[in-house]
This record gives structure tokens, C-alpha cells and sequence, in this order.
């Protein structure tokens, strides 16, 4: 692994609440989106002359659109029951990222433009003009918050950072001043169609790899279909899924249910993709532009289910908002939850018996969970209450004879983010990723030491591909993060069913 | 940004991937490894050159699990995984290769 040039927080045996360091996390941001990037998605390609004036026009258009914005920014009472749930707060010390800081940041701001008080009285309640060190604040700190809701939860009243921190960069985005990492892949979807820039050849053939991959290993023709016309199932994946480790091994899971299901199913090279980075700026023109893909795929091909792969925002963007900014979906066959989540069909097949998993497969793991922000705290599955922390663990229950969770503080609604999420998945900001992803870690080494755990399960492209980075510099091997769907395909004996 | 090779200043972007992929040669590349502290050897070119074909096939750059493969075909099964190209560029093969190799970063969530 190549040498830190930063200091990691040390784990302990208990999460401790950090000794603050005023501005240990003050720099310049991730870095800026280039006039190019900016363009593909409708924004000006710099800084406007007049940024100001339109940077406050859009804080009030926003404020007209979402009452739960103008909520947030007026009803935190300054209790401090968020201050320490801050996984970037908790990592780096820096007071800034406590979530009623980082909302200040803006609530500041909307006070002098938007409020009796602070339009006259401005140093009384805490109003401050929007002035361009304002701005370059607003990119660094709104860039070290990964939306993840956690602080949300213990908010008395409920008040959601993130949305906060959306609002806060479709206004940057406004300006012309845009992040360079969510705004080149974003382009890139409305161009190709996923956020790698993978285009149609490059994936028909590595999926064709992988299809003798798995024939090699299992004897068996299990197909990867792309394109299919009139399957049952179209499969919307992240394209990390296609790309990167560990992600091909949960692909290679949901071939094998699909196989030993006897369900038609295909991906589509138009709709290659289940991220919606419109979600992490804030944007709703670019997340609908980005959903539209899939309802044109799914009637093109003339599909009756569409199914979410493992990915952790996609799954909120599809489960919240895919029926508004998509639908309607009165084409799909609606006996399915439209949309539903891979982890949900797995488990109702294994439900109706018809997977044949030997979980002894597994057994040379012992396998906690992580739930993923955006799954835990933004959307639900299956019927019941709960379903999004239930419906993956009794998946992984079923594949592998050694489960244990983690702290009960650390995981369901309290889960803590891996520290990549939000569009802060980038190499720019790896200290901040690093320093963030220590709670989590924490809670992993405990039941390391305690019981023996070797692999952790995720169902998340941006959870695995940070965890894949950041466990190696705390001394945890980079395979310990798996694939939930790898589980399940390497338990799953092909053969016997098919 | 730029670099300098053979007193040619070469384009890139902040994070050190060229700019324009015809500028790329095996002294630029002998020059971007030093950067990120690699004594290429041919181990190294065999990953490297295999990037440089499949993007100019395919526009982009491989899966791991597609380098795997083609590495363990050419050098051996125990070198196809990605613990060996790991050896080969610490800071992940995607990335780092990639960057030598003259292309694009590859991006999203990986």
C-alpha cells in the first residue's frame, strides 16, 4: 500500500468524541469542474460575474419548491444532539463538520437575505453576507458531508443535513462553480449511459468474460444478456458492478439467481447504470434526465419488472422518487414491487424454495453486514417495516452459517457511512474518506477481535469500492469487503435445480 | 499542469493523467512511473501495453477482472489476480496503470 501523508485517528476500544481541532479540515475543496463538465449538465462553466445576486435568487427559488428546506433552516434550536454523529466530525475533530455547523454554514446566509431580523439586525442572529470566502467555505465543507441522513436521525426535529448540503451545491452548481468528480460522471451517463463512460462494446465483452468465467468454475452456461427484447426482468446495476472488485462477484451472484430462478432477464447498454450522482448535487433536472433513461430502456425492451442491483443512493433515488421523476410505471406488471431490489428477490426465491443454497459454501467466513446509508435511512423493502436491514441479513443468513452484526449503535438507522458516499468518492478528498471511515472501522475491528468476523457484506458500489481503499490503511485485508450477492453466488449450487 | 520529458512540456490534469493521449510514449511513461515512485519493469510494460490495446479497441479501459485474466494468460495463472497487480502499482492497478499507460482516469464508483 502506498505511504500516508496524513495521520489516521486511532481505533480504540470505544468510539471516543474527538478533542476539537478548529479548522483541521480548512483547504481548498475537491477539485472544480471545468467549464467543459459544467456544460454537459447545464451549468455556466465558471464563476458568473454576478454570482452573488444568482446564487441567493436560487437559494429562494429552492426555498420555494421545498418547504422541508425553509423547515430545516429555521427550526434548529441549537440542542447539540447532533454534534458528535458526525462520522467526518468524529474522524477529523474539525467543528465544522458538527451538522448543525455545516447547516450554519447556509442557515447564516439565508438569515441575512431571507429573514426580518437578519435583513436588519444581521450580527444579532448570526447573519453574515454571501461573500466569495463564504462560497469557497460552502464548496469545502458542503463537499465533506456525505449525505448519509445519520445526524438526521437523533435531530429532534428531524432537520436533514444532507438536503442541506444538496441545496447548498445545486446552488454552487448554479454559479458556475461545480465538483469535478459528480459533474464528469454525470456527463458521462448523459452521453453513454453509466458513470463509467463504458460504452456498449466494451461491456458485451466483459460480460461475455465473465460468462465463461462461470463456466469454467461451474460447468454451467450461465448467461449475462444484454439488450434482450421481451425479457421478464431488466436488471439495473451500478456500472461498477461491470468494472471493478468486489463488485464483478456480486454481478456474477444475481446471473446465478437469475439461472437457477429460470428467470428471463437483461441488461440494457442504454441504461447501464444505477447511480444517480443528480441526487448528490442537488439537481433535480440532472437526476430526471438520468431516471428517464431507464423508463426508455425498460419500454424499449419491453420489460414487465425492473430490478435495482446493489447500490446504495440508486436504491433511494428508485424506491423514493424513481415513480415521480420517471413514472408512471402502468407498463410493468405490477404484481412485483415496481421497483424491486435484487436483495428482495433473492429473498423471496429463497422464500419460495426455489434457490438451492448450501451456506456451508461459506464456511470458511464469518460475515457481519454494513448497512448502507442511503438503503438504511432513505428507502425500505419488501412489506415490512424494517425490511431494508432485514430482507439483506436474512439473504446473508441463507448463505452462510456464520453471521454476527456489529455494534447495535453502529448499524439499521444508526449505521455509519463508509465514508465515500455523496459524490466524495474521489481521490482528491482520500484523507477526508480515510478519517470517515474510522466508526465504521471501529465497530469492524470490535467484532474482529470478539468473534472472529473475516468478511464484511455491503450492497453498495460506492461502500465496497471505499472499503476497498481505506480497511487496508487500518491494517484490515482489502478483500474483506465483499459483495452481499457474492455470498449468495457461492453458495448457490448450480445444477441441482436448473 | 505538465511535465516535462525530453525537454517537451506534456498536458495533464491536476491529478497527473496526460491530457492528450497522442502525446504518450515509453519516456513519458518511464517519467509519470517515477512520479508515483515505480522502477517499471516488464512486468510493468506487459500491464501497461495491454491497457494501450483494449482502449484502443474499446475507449476505455479494461475491468480488473478483464486485466486479470489477460495478465495470467500471458504471465502465468499465479499472476492472474489482483493481489499481483497490486504488487505491480500499489495504489490500485485501475488507477495507477492507467495513468502511466496515458489514459483516462476511470471514474465512478470505484
Amino acid at each position: 500500500m502506498a505511504k500516508l501523508d496524513f495521520d489516521l485517528p486511532k481505533l480504540g476500544p470505544n468510539l471516543e468524541i474527538p478533542v476539537l481541532q478548529p479548522d483541521a479540515m480548512l483547504g481548498d475543496g475537491p477539485f472544480v469542474a471545468k467549464p467543459d463538465h459544467q456544460d454537459k449538465l447545464g451549468f455556466p462553466g465558471e464563476l458568473v460575474d454576478d454570482w452573488q445576486q444568482v446564487a441567493i435568487d436560487k437559494m429562494g427559488e429552492l426555498l420555494g419548491k421545498y418547504r422541508s428546506f425553509k423547515v430545516y433552516l429555521d427550526s434548529c434550536v441549537k440542542c447539540g444532539a447532533c454534534t458528535d454523529k458526525c462520522h467526518y466530525f468524529l474522524g477529523t475533530g474539525d467543528p465544522k463538520n458538527m451538522p448543525v455547523a455545516r447547516q450554519d454554514l447556509l442557515r447564516s446566509v439565508y438569515r441575512r437575505y431571507f429573514t426580518f431580523a437578519g435583513k436588519h439586525f444581521p450580527k444579532l442572529v448570526g447573519a453574515r453576507d454571501l461573500t466569495e470566502d463564504v462560497l469557497d467555505e460552502w464548496y469545502n465543507y458542503f463537499h465533506q458531508c456525505s449525505q448519509c441522513r445519520r445526524c438526521s436521525v437523533f435531530c429532534p426535529y428531524g432537520i436533514d443535513t444532507a438536503e442541506i448540503s444538496m441545496a447548498a451545491r445545486d446552488i454552487m452548481d448554479a454559479v458556475g462553480k461545480g465538483q469535478k468528480y459528480c459533474n464528469e460522471i454525470i456527463g458521462k451517463v448523459h452521453k453513454i449511459g453509466n458513470n463509467l463512460g463504458l460504452p456498449e462494446p466494451a461491456l458485451i465483452d466483459t460480460l461475455e468474460g465473465l460468462e465463461e468465467d462461470i463456466k469454467d468454475d461451474t460447468g454451467i452456461d450461465v448467461k449475462l444478456p444484454v439488450d434482450v427484447q421481451g425479457a421478464e426482468v431488466m436488471l439495473v446495476t451500478p456500472s461498477a458492478d461491470f468494472f471493478a472488485e468486489p463488485h464483478i462477484d456480486g454481478l456474477i451472484g444475481y446471473a446465478k439467481v437469475f439461472h437457477q430462478a429460470g428467470i428471463s432477464w437483461t441488461i440494457s447498454s442504454y441504461a447501464s447504470e444505477a447511480a444517480n450522482f443528480g441526487m448528490f448535487i442537488g439537481n433535480y433536472e440532472n437526476m430526471r434526465k438520468v431516471s428517464q433513461r431507464i423508463r426508455t430502456a425498460a419500454l424499449e425492451l419491453g420489460v414487465k419488472r425492473i430490478v435495482f442491483g446493489e447500490c446504495g443512493h440508486a436504491w433511494r433515488v428508485a424506491y423514493s422518487f424513481l415513480n415521480t421523476l420517471a413514472g408512471p410505471f402502468d407498463f410493468l406488471d405490477n404484481r412485483y414491487p415496481v421497483p424491486q431490489h435484487i436483495c428482495e428477490l433473492t429473498n423471496d426465491l429463497i422464500g419460495r424454495g426455489a434457490l438451492n443454497l448450501d451456506p456451508s459454501a461459506n464456511d470458511d467466513k464469518v460475515v457481519t453486514f454494513h448497512d448502507s446509508c442511503n438503503v438504511a435511512r432513505a428507502s425500505r423493502m419488501g412489506d415490512l417495516p424494517g425490511g431494508q436491514f432485514e430482507i439483506p441479513r436474512a439473504v446473508i443468513r441463507a448463505s452462510v452459517n456464520r453471521f454476527v452484526d456489529m455494534a447495535d449503535e453502529t448499524i439499521r438507522d444508526r449505521t455509519f457511512c463508509c465514508g465515500g458516499g455523496g459524490g466524495l468518492l474521489t481521490d482528491d478528498l482520500l484523507e477526508l474518506r480515510a478519517k470517515g471511515a474510522m466508526p465504521r472501522v471501529q465497530a469492524l475491528q470490535q467484532v474482529v477481535d470478539d468473534h472472529g468476523v473475516t468478511h464484511m457484506a455491503a450492497i453498495c458500489a460506492i461502500c465496497k469500492s471505499q472499503f476497498s481503499k481505506v480497511l487496508p490503511m487500518y491494517g484490515l485485508p482489502m478483500d474483506m469487503i465483499v459483495s452481499v450477492h457474492q455470498l449468495v453466488g457461492d453458495a448457490i449450487q448450480l445444477g441441482t435445480k436448473d | 499542469m505538465s511535465i516535462e520529458v525530453n525537454g517537451k512540456s506534456i498536458e495533464t490534469d491536476e491529478e497527473g493523467y496526460i491530457l492528450n493521449l497522442s502525446d504518450w510514449d515509453e519516456d513519458i511513461a518511464n517519467e509519470l512511473a517515477k512520479e508515483e515512485g515505480i522502477d517499471m519493469s516488464e512486468n510493468h510494460w506487459e500491464v501497461v501495453n495491454f491497457l494501450r490495446e483494449y482502449y484502443d479497441e474499446y475507449q476505455i479501459a479494461p475491468a480488473v477482472r478483464v486485466l486479470t485474466k489477460a495478465i495470467g494468460k500471458k504471465l502465468g495463472a499465479e499472476k492472474g489476480n489482483s493481489k499481483y497487480l497490486y504488487e505491480l502499482f500499489p495504489y490500485g492497478p485501475a488507477k495507477q496503470a492507467c495513468k502511466i499507460a496515458g489514459l483516462p482516469k476511470p471514474t465512478g464508483c470505484i
